[in-house]
């Protein structure tokens, strides 16, 4: 299939503009992507013609709502393989989905228990667990990466044992870019049926993910890091861990039946939907996993794959420059330093050169910590970059190192 | 130079740059004029925790009861920035500090650096700036 990068770019709105009177280079989609017309008029539409609040009302507009809702969940559920639309619970991203499972498992962690976590978590998955070891007294085991930024996986597997509640790791690490070999730690854990929560909020826009063949237990996504809005996103989970955890949030929606003296709560996904959902945040991500969809994951991945080696290559031409995160399998995120020179003052000159791109440590502190850095300067690619917004990177970049040096 | 000629004397020598690259290139050089902080001084105790860029502050009065600042940064940006307002602040007794408006960074377009989601610790030094002033107005009030 022809992968037409003009039609593409021209569905992006934002891609128009201008940033201090020079054409924006957006290279900062790890930290959120640009929505097309497809996700953001899926929303007007939404508002102008369906808006109502859903299961509950006997009336026509609460019907239409419903439906659209319920079958954006059908659509996600397909997309990423759940058995069951019923093991699609909508959230407000990866950070609530993380929170929920990490708040439900304390029915099941006790002092002494291990949670294993890798060493290049984001914030969101690691603060969750260490805070519930905290109120647990369980310990956190945290696995290591290599130089390259890969997990060693027999590593892994020795960090298992009888006290292991969970694994939770991501799939591909928001700073170096690695694609963690997920399929296989996951069978690991479950030969000693540990359960695993694999974070895909960087996975989303940039490779197949289908849950049944990783198999995984939880899988996390936010929806605005794949072309869709913010504020929504999923977690998937198997039907019978969803069956055996108790409810996180507590309100309307996500009860049966409601008496002073006790409460049953509703099935699932309900179960997990306390209050009023983000409809209308729903249909956009199912506009947005459409929208991948029409295009092909396979063909993006191809696309921005020929984006990374292109400017991996060509920011390996700059002096004293080292690229941090040379994963074997890795995706759409390059993270650098430059020796003697500090990340804040070239992110504040790009930008005034119309480039986004991000500084600091990415909310993965422990992670840039180990590597003896206080931060770097991550380039993060979406389907819309272009190889000549990856030029017009590369020679700000020279131009400012030349103002820095 | 009071504070305030000090302020139009800065606004007067951004006024020729048109261009932004010209003006970075200034406040890079600036910040090698930056009075450097004594090596004893930086830490963490003198650290004012940004995000991304760190910067150490340290002040002193000198025998006319005047303030003395001096500081560092790793980012140069920032160390131009921090040497700018060393510029306007040192030098002065602590009231006219306190009485302060500091409108430069604006007219000269960088107030940018000066907003507080900017996470390089800017706004945090400015507020320092001027604890360390009301401290030794403090001090010297007890004093008489
Ligand atoms: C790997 C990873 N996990 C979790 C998150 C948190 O996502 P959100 O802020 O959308 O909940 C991010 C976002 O930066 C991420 O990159």
């Amino acid at each position: 299939m022809l992968y037409d990068i003009e039609q593409i770019r021209k569905e992006f709105p934002i891609l128009k503009q201008t940033v201090n009177g020079k054409p924006l280079v957006y290279l900062d989609n790890a930290a959120t992507t640009q929505k097309p017309d497809q996700v953001i008029n899926r929303m007007v539409a939404y508002y102008e013609n369906e808006n109502s609040n859903v299961h509950r009302g006997v009336h026509h507009l609460s019907q239409l709502a419903t439906d659209a809702y319920e079958s954006a969940r059908k659509y996600i559920a397909n997309y990423i393989h759940a058995s069951d639309p019923k093991e699609i619970i909508f959230t407000r991203g990866t950070t609530e989905s993380i929170n929920l499972i990490a708040n439900a498992f304390e029915t099941f962690v006790n002092e002494g228990d291990e949670i294993v976590i890798s060493s290049m978590e984001h914030h969101s998955n690691l603060v969750p667990w260490q805070q519930l070891c905290v109120r647990t007294g369980a310990g956190l085991i945290v696995i290591p990466v290599n130089e390259e930024g890969e997990l060693d996986t027999d590593q892994f597997k020795s960090a298992l044992n009888e006290r292991t509640r969970i694994v939770a790791l991501t799939h591909i690490s928001n700073v170096l870019g690695t694609i963690n070999p997920v399929k296989e730690i996951t069978q690991l854990a479950h030969e000693m049926e540990i359960p695993v929560l694999i974070d895909g909020a960087q996975a989303m826009a940039h490779i197949p993910v289908d849950v049944q063949d990783i198999d995984c237990d939880f899988y996390t996504f936010s929806g605005h890091k794949a072309y869709a809005p913010m504020g929504i996103g999923a977690l998937y989970g198997k039907s019978e861990w969803l069956e055996k955890l108790p409810p996180y949030q507590f309100g309307g929606e996500m009860i049966e039946s409601v008496h002073f003296d006790a409460t049953t709560f509703n099935d699932l996904p309900y179960k997990f939907e306390a209050g009023t959902p983000n409809v209308a945040g729903a249909l956009g991500l199912e506009a947005a996993i459409r929208y991948i969809d029409k295009h092909g994951i396979e063909n993006i991945r191809k696309y921005e794959d020929e984006l990374l080696a292109f400017a991996t290559s060509q920011l390996n031409l700059i002096e004293d420059l080292q690229i941090i995160g040379t994963a074997a399998q890795k995706t759409a995120v390059i993270s650098f330093i430059v020796d003697g020179v500090h990340a804040y003052d070239i992110g504040t000159l790009l930008d005034k050169m119309g480039i986004a791109i991000r500084t600091g440590n990415h909310c993965a502190q422990p992670l840039v910590d180990s590597y003896g850095l206080t931060g770097t300067i991550r380039m993060s690619l979406a389907m819309y970059n272009t190889k000549k917004e990856i030029d017009i990177f590369i020679d700000a970049l020279k131009k400012v190192l030349g103002m820095l040096r | 130079m009071t504070i305030q000629e000090q302020q139009k004397a800065i606004i007067e020598e951004f006024s020729i740059f048109d261009d932004w690259m010209d003006k970075y290139a200034y406040l890079i050089e600036l910040g090698k004029e930056l009075p450097m902080i004594d090596e004893k001084y930086k830490t963490n105790q003198y650290l004012i925790t940004g995000c991304q860029s760190r910067v150490w502050l340290f002040a002193e009065l000198d025998d006319e009861g005047k303030v003395v600042f001096t500081a560092d940064s790793d980012a140069v940006i920032t160390k131009g920035i921090v040497s700018l307002l060393i510029k306007v602040l040192s030098g002065h007794a602590p009231k006219e500090i306190l009485d302060t408006d500091l409108e430069f960074l604006e007219k000269i377009g960088l107030k940018e650096h000066l907003s507080p989601t900017r996470a390089n610790g800017l706004v945090s030094m400015v507020k320092q700036m001027q604890f360390y002033a009301r401290a030794f107005q403090l001090k010297s009030n007890a004093k008489k």
